[in-house]
């Protein structure tokens, strides 16, 4: 009795201690991403003091300094969070319903489909603006829609997905290069940029259809992160639990493919943003709570801090693409090491 | 009586398969002679027979005759190219008993080709020899990594493990790459074209340097078809059988990675051939990889020939470089095996 009790508190306090230390996470990221907001606010060829960032925040009019802060700073700093949080939440759909950290939208090809319409439209077809947008969305879905059939043999599995999406993407891939390799010299700048991932020139313009497809996809997303919870724990506990399989399955995939279809369509594939984001966010949420928030702010923080230090830190200015993709391969050996210890352990 | 019978049977169903074999073999010789045949007699510009031979003596007098004496170097680097990835995706499906393995989607010509990329642009290589040892030891790096993370956690090596380590390798090398060769305008260009792969550029001088690591990798692997045929039992039973497990494994991969680097050092990272040819040679000859490994090398050279004279046809009066033909043609054989293996075995 008296034991019961005893384990009871201890359980509670657990609880509290961990409440305690997810809602610490949260506010430290939210804070994060406010500093690096400020930060992309103030900074530039040159710099701008933050009390008048705030007044022409608050709708006074300073020469110069709110056309450099209100048109080419703030849409920038927007657009890299939007994106960021469209990649980081597709992302981690993704990594859980095919319980495989390393199958993220960009490995298994529905990236490669949006940037190889994308890129067609571009170079081929002369395009731009809205309409290399939707035809990149367009690409994604069918992308998506392709290998989901080409891996349906009674039944989809994960693991045949993974595969036969690294097999469309190595084809989509020199896709890619065949089209830039026909490139002209001036659509060619154009086309890479694009293919690295960038929010440079960012307009507000941009950020409006990212907002939307976060706020919708994002939006049913969220609503039903306890059933993907519980797919999680596997196909059959998930049924057991009451969940639609087919149904849920079938919403939560194609969501996050516009999400991440819609984003890489006006910021291009920023590398690895989606790849990362859910094992950071899995560690922030903690055990048995749904990660879906922290991987989208997880996103938002990699891209904007990816993009601040691609342009201000680092010798000589790089689009955020490659800042976030070079921080993949230190992650890969992060998991080798991680893996090695555990294994020790056991 | 019965057992004698079925010996019986079986010797001859032995030599009916070694007569087969020699079969297959006159066959593929044939058809790799057309191939030659093909390859210096089409292309973008037509020319009659008699520039032909001309041209193929070495005559360079007419227009006609310096086109089929540019066509002759190209033809014997597609031959020279496609018989090592050939044979080095053979040995490398046999050391990591993985039905997928292929220098392109385990990540290793991306490791080459990034390794060749930091030598032109950090330390000013300008030698093919230089680019030779860069290149191999890059193309050795990225095995041993992507052979690390892929045998991570339960179960070692899968085949999907492997292809999703060997993709996300892929992905941070190319970004990396791109980082690199982003701030340096001079060197750009020449590094975009040449990682297509492509062999149209291909000169006697470009040939000779890759010669020697050429024999040594498949005299490398040439000499571990037992050991790869005792492999292929698994390490229990090839270890009992007096094979020594680890160095049969090491010096296969060493002769692989010969053979991967120095091809990707004079054309660029070509994909899929690795994947394809051993599959359809094993459909011929079976799994002995003491057929299995010469025949992949000869199928690997009419494979890449051929895919390089229907990249001449396909595209004219432009040229498409052999590294997206031979993703065209590979990517759906690789989508063809994912989808004929059960779940189990991915």
């Amino acid at each position: 009795m008296d034991e019961h009790a005893k384990t009871v508190t201890w359980i509670a306090t657990l609880r509290r201690a961990r409440h305690q230390t997810r809602l610490r996470l949260g506010l430290v990221m939210v804070g994060l991403l406010l500093i690096g907001t400020g930060l992309t606010l103030i900074t530039g060829p040159t710099m701008t003091a933050p009390m008048d960032v705030l007044r022409v925040l608050t709708g006074h009019d300073l020469p110069g300094t709110s056309f450099v802060v209100l048109e080419l700073r703030l849409p920038r700093a927007i657009l890299s969070i939007l994106t960021g949080m469209s990649f980081g939440l597709g992302g981690v759909i993704f990594q859980t319903l095919l319980k495989n950290p390393l199958a993220s939208p960009d490995i298994i090809g529905i990236s490669a489909g949006a940037s190889a319409a994308a890129v067609f439209a571009i170079v081929m077809l002369g395009w731009s603006g809205a309409a290399v947008s939707v035809t990149a969305v367009i690409a994604g879905l069918a992308v998506a829609l392709l290998i989901y059939l080409l891996a349906w043999r009674d039944g989809v599995s994960g693991a045949r997905l993974i595969l036969i999406g690294i097999g469309i993407s190595a084809m989509l891939d020199s896709m890619i290069a065949y089209v830039l390799s026909r490139a002209p010299a001036w659509t060619l700048q154009d086309a890479m940029r694009w293919l690295t991932g960038s929010v440079n020139g960012a307009t507000l313009d941009q950020a409006v259809p990212v907002l939307l497809s976060l706020l919708v996809f994002g939006g049913i997303l969220l609503a039903r992160r306890g059933n993907i919870e519980a797919m999680r724990l596997g196909d059959d506990t998930a049924a057991a639990l009451g969940v639609p399989l087919m149904r849920e399955k079938v919403v939560a995939v194609m969501s996050a493919v516009g999400l991440i279809a819609v984003a890489t369509a006006v910021a291009g594939p920023i590398a690895f943003v989606a790849f990362l984001s859910g094992p950071m966010a899995k560690r922030i949420a903690g055990p048995g709570r749904s990660p879906l928030i922290a991987a989208a702010l997880v996103g938002a923080l990699l891209v904007l801090l990816g993009d601040y230090a691609g342009q201000h830190l680092l010798i000589g200015r790089y689009p955020v693409g490659i800042v976030t993709g070079a921080l993949g391969a230190p992650y890969l050996i992060f998991l080798i090491i991680r893996s090695n210890r555990n294994e020790r352990e056991t | 009586m019965t057992s004698a019978g079925s010996t019986a049977l079986t010797l001859d169903l032995l030599r009916a398969s070694r007569r087969g074999r020699v079969l297959w073999l006159l066959v593929v010789l044939l058809v790799l002679t057309c191939a030659c045949i093909l390859s210096v007699s089409f292309g973008t510009r037509d020319v009659d027979w008699a520039d032909i031979i001309a041209g193929v003596r070495g005559s360079t007098e007419t227009m006609a005759q310096a086109v089929v004496a540019v066509r002759v170097p190209r033809t014997v680097l597609a031959i020279l190219a496609g018989a090592a990835l050939g044979l080095a995706g053979a040995v490398m499906q046999g050391v990591t008993r993985n039905p997928l393995a292929d220098p392109g989607i385990l990540g290793v010509n991306a490791g080459a080709a990034m390794a060749v990329v930091i030598g032109i642009a950090w330390f000013g290589m300008q030698t093919l020899h230089a680019f030779m040892w860069t290149a191999i030891l890059g193309a050795g790096l990225a095995a041993c990594f992507v052979y690390a993370i892929g045998s991570l956690g339960r179960g070692g090596a899968t085949p999907l493990k492997l292809a999703l380590a060997g993709a996300a390798t892929s992905i941070a090398a190319a970004s990396f790459t791109v980082a690199i060769i982003l701030p340096r305008n001079d060197i750009a260009g020449g590094v975009r074209s040449w990682q297509i792969g492509g062999i149209g550029g291909a000169s006697f001088e470009a040939i000779l340097p890759a010669l020697p690591f050429l024999m040594v990798g498949s005299f490398l692997c040439l000499l571990s078809a037992r050991s790869l045929n005792l492999l292929a039992l698994g390490d229990e039973a090839a270890a009992g059988l007096g094979a020594r497990v680890a160095w049969a494994r090491g010096i296969a991969a060493l002769g692989a990675i010969l053979l991967c680097g120095a091809t990707t050092a004079i054309c660029g990272p070509i994909g899929f051939v690795g994947l394809v040819v051993p599959h359809l040679c094993r459909l011929l000859v079976g799994v002995d990889h003491r057929w299995l490994l010469p025949f992949s090398a000869l199928t690997g050279a009419v494979l890449l020939i051929l895919a390089d004279v229907a990249g001449r046809l396909i595209a004219r009066p432009t040229e498409m470089d052999v590294g997206i033909v031979t993703a065209f043609i590979g990517a759906p054989v690789f989508i063809w095996i994912v989808r004929k293996r059960r779940v189990r075995d991915l």
